[in-house]
């Protein structure tokens, strides 16, 4: 068995599963600081239900983040070796940058964030939470500029086939980094709405009017509303941007073959690499071209510029359909649910049942998004330094392909735990509606004796 | 040796990253020993072992992070050997962390009736994690051999670090359990010692035998003489701490605390001995520190970043265990 494709499809695996949790961590933290800000601003305890309800999504998350990521980094050493050893000098402090300032943020105030309501002050409970929010959000800062830089990579210089830093500011700013940041955090803040408007909608379905699902309905609801026009808009830079960096990539998002004018926008096909040809083609006359170039006669780079150098065609032409389509999904649907609540007062049965399954589209489109950006690199790893095939390790392939099948198990069993957990916390909230407005509310400054 | 930056980079980068494992040793070794220590609790006992190291477990592992990290970073072509070499029993030990990472906050969300099923797993994952550990210790120890005498002595640094990891989670539920569990966790520490004690000497004498140039750092005079208080020292420390088993708990609850830091010591003892005996080589026999680092431009970056993280870091972190000192309540979100 072959030890690269092994490594290749370990490590899809292995990042797939990891970005799923970051997705919603990334911008839950947020949320729960948002929450919490209302609590403090109106003294509504519903907020505060609102937060210690979705507290619990965040530490589940949290630690399925933690555990994959750990892993994560070992996947690096264990099966890219090259990968360290060619450009480990600028890799490296800045995955050093992300533990040191994001993850142990994050890790030690964790604790205070999801148990200490009660043993600090209010205040040092809404830092805390802020903290965390901030690591988050640090840490999706660093790891993008490191992907970035394997797309776009500059602020370099190569000896003996060593890459060496010469300009900090160019490595983590990079040509595409603003751009992947911008559209990641969007894409985390959709993924989140999504997956509160989708199980508050459960709730709803279940038969749950308390203040707190409104309150979390509408919150998803409005956030994912206000998200997707943006979401749209900073794809279609980043692919401008693409277009600029990554002329092949881009070929392969349209299956695009020839390099001319009056491209059309390839709707729907079956790119066929053998033949050089889409198959099954739907398109819109020189559809690719507006979009791209902002011209009909714009002329947009084809697959046969790049012959032996570009990335398989399929995978990323359909992994941009499905990201697109279901930002397209999202709009309609958010649209509509923000006309419902906000005007109407109310939510009609059929769309909270489209709003349930949707809380996972946010992840589809991640998936799939990242699919494109990452296969659409190929047969790079890192743009034009190092090839993919130049970075595996010695391990032999058996061992590969056992590890593979019990992570892949392993991924399945949890995913599944997860979803089902979610749904059943859900249910357990829409059962239990809003608590006794509670007593003792105001939580006292170190309330709980420290020592005995 | 000439100090200039290239000399001394790659020197306190081995020791960043030796106090980063000796902590996550010392921290996550409390936690995973409560996880081991779950074979022996009964059910009702469950629950506050957990709220023993609810709020610490995830900043207790990101040490591993920063250790492997370290390693990543600063000596990258070791990162590879190492790893590469050690490529099933790290897939081991992360099937492990996974596995009790879950099952840790899984245990409280799920159903009630599927509550023991991941008590289970909390278990599972927390040997699993721990014995690989040991093994890939005992193989580093070796060399990174990888004969069948090398694997049964893995397999004995297993069993041993395991039931290191065992002993500090019992000495930490002494310090923060009270009644009944603290009784039985003074028993389970009593236990988990011997088998401390027979490990930390299987390795102390097969270091040695592993290499020659080890060997001649330990029983050469007058290098045999520097190294000796290490032993001694902790062969006094592990006497006193099997003294204050019996007396355990004292009324008041005084030095409840004394055991886990003891043990802790013991620890550090033991790492300077094999700090001491692998200097200058990160990868044994192989690659010296020196030859494996990265490049000094950019472990300059990573050094100044360090310097200001990591103090408030640790302070950060004597806050939280401040937050939640004293005994172990019943951990709420709300
Ligand atoms: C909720 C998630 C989500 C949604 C609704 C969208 N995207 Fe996206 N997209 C991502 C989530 C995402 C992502 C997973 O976050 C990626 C992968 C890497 C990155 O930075 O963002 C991504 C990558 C990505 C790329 C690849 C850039 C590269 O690799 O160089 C392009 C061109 C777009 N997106 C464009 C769009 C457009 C035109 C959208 C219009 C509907 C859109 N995205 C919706
Ligand atoms: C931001 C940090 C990331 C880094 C540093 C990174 C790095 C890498 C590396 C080293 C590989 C293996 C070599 C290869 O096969 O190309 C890879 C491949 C891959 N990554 Fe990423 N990745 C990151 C984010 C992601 C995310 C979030 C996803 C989400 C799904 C993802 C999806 C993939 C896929 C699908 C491949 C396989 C591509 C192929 O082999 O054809 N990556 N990436
Ligand atoms: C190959 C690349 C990656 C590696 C090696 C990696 C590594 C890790 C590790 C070790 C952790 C656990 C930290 C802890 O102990 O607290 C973690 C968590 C996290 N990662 Fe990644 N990661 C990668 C890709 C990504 C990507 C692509 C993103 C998002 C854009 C991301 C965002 C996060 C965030 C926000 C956390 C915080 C904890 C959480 O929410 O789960 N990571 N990652």
């Amino acid at each position: 068995m072959d030890p690269l494709i092994l490594s290749r499809i370990q490590f899809a695996a292995n990042i797939s599963f990891h970005i799923l949790f970051p997705s919603i961590t990334i911008a839950l933290g947020w949320v729960l600081l948002f929450f919490k800000w209302r609590y403090n601003a109106t003294r509504d305890y519903a907020w505060m239900h609102a937060y210690f309800t979705w507290v619990k999504v965040f530490a589940l998350s949290f630690a399925m983040g933690v555990v994959s990521g750990v892993t994560m980094s070992f996947q690096f050493g264990t099966n890219w070796p090259g990968y360290m050893e060619t450009v480990g000098n600028i890799a490296g402090p800045l995955l050093a940058y992300e533990v040191l300032t994001a993850f142990f943020l994050e890790a030690v105030f964790l604790g205070i964030m999801l148990f200490g309501f009660r043993r600090v002050s209010n205040r040092v409970h809404t830092l805390a939470t802020f903290l965390v929010a901030f690591g988050t959000t640090l840490s999706a800062f660093w790891i993008i500029a490191l992907n970035s830089w394997m797309q776009t990579p500059a602020g370099f210089e190569m000896r003996d086939g060593v890459a060496f830093a010469t300009d900090w500011w160019a490595i983590v700013f990079n040509p595409s980094m603003p751009y992947r940041l911008i559209h990641m955090l969007l894409a985390s803040g959709l993924t989140v709405a999504f997956l509160i408007a989708g199980l508050s909608a459960l709730r709803y379905l279940a038969g749950d009017r308390s203040e707190s699902m409104w309150k979390a309905l509408r919150t998803g609801t409005g956030i994912a509303a206000v998200l997707i026009p943006l979401q749209i808009f900073a794809g279609d830079q980043h692919g401008l941007n693409t277009l600029e960096h990554q002329p092949a990539k881009v070929a392969a998002m349209e299956a695009n073959w020839e390099t001319g004018p009056n491209v059309p926008l390839v709707l729907f096909a079956w790119p066929d690499e053998a033949a050089r040809a889409n198959r099954f083609e739907i398109a819109i006359p020189n559809g690719a071209s507006l979009i791209l170039k902002h011209d009909a006669d714009g002329v947009v780079p084809g697959l046969n510029d790049y012959i032996g150098e570009h990335p398989p065609v399929l995978p990323v032409f359909w992994g941009f359909r499905i990201m697109v389509g279901t930002g397209l999904l999202m709009l309609a649907v958010s649209w509509a649910a923000a006309f419902f609540l906000y005007r109407r007062h109310n939510l009609p049965k059929p769309l909270a049942l489209l709003m349930v399954p949707m809380a996972f589209s946010g992840w589809v489109a991640t998936l799939a998004g990242w699919y494109v950006t990452e296969i659409g690199r190929q047969p790079w790893l890192v743009a034009g330094v190092l090839k993919t095939a130049d970075a595996i390790g010695p391990v032999p392939g058996g061992h590969v392909a056992f590890t593979l099948a019990v992570y892949l198990l392993l991924y399945l069993a949890l995913l599944i735990t997860y979803i089902g957990v979610l749904v059943h916390l859900a249910l357990k909230a829409a059962k239990e509606g809003d608590p006794e407005p509670a007593p003792a509310v105001e939580n006292r400054a170190l309330s709980q004796p420290v020592g005995r | 040796m000439t100090l200039d930056w290239p000399t001394l980079l790659p020197l306190i980068f081995a020791g960043l990253m030796g106090v980063a494992i000796l902590v996550y040793v010392i921290l996550d070794g409390f936690d995973l020993g409560i996880g081991i220590l779950f074979a022996a609790a009964g059910e009702d006992d469950k629950d506050t072992m957990i709220n023993a190291i609810g709020p610490f477990w995830d900043a207790n592992e990101t040490w591993l992070v920063l250790a492997v990290g370290l390693l990543l970073v600063a000596f990258p072509a070791a990162h590879g050997v190492i790893l590469t070499a050690l490529y099933l029993p790290a897939f081991l030990l992360l099937v492990g962390l996974i596995l009790r990472g879950v099952a840790f906050d899984f245990r409280a969300k799920v159903p009630v009736h599927r509550k023991g099923r991941w008590n289970a797993l909390f278990l599972i994952g927390s040997a699993t994690a721990s014995l690989a550990q040991g093994y890939m210790l005992g193989v580093y120890v070796l060399g990174l051999d990888t004969s069948w005498a090398a694997m049964a002595f893995g397999v004995l640094t297993a069993i041993c670090l395991a039931a290191a990891y065992a002993a500090m989670g019992a000495a930490w539920l002494i310090y923060k359990t009270e009644g009944a569990l603290q009784k039985k966790a003074v028993l389970w520490l009593r236990g988990a010692l011997v088998f401390t004690v027979v490990g930390m000497a299987a390795v102390s004498l097969a270091t040695p035998f592993a290499s020659a140039r080890i060997f001649d750092r330990w029983f050469v005079w007058p290098e045999m003489l520097y190294l000796s208080p290490l032993p001694i020292l902790s062969a006094l420390l592990f006497l006193y701490l099997w003294r204050q088993t019996f007396h355990l708990p004292r009324p008041g609850d005084e030095g409840a605390l004394l055991p886990f830091l003891t043990l802790a010591l013991i620890f550090v003892l033991g790492f300077c001995g094999l700090a001491w005996s692998f200097y200058p080589f990160v990868v044994p026999d192989r690659l010296t520190i020196w030859q494996a680092a990265a490049a000094p431009e950019s472990l300059g970056i990573i050094l100044v970043g360090t310097v200001f993280v990591l103090p408030i870091l640790i302070g950060a972190s004597f806050y939280v265990y401040a937050v939640f000192g004293g005994k172990a309540t019943d951990l709420t979100y709300d």
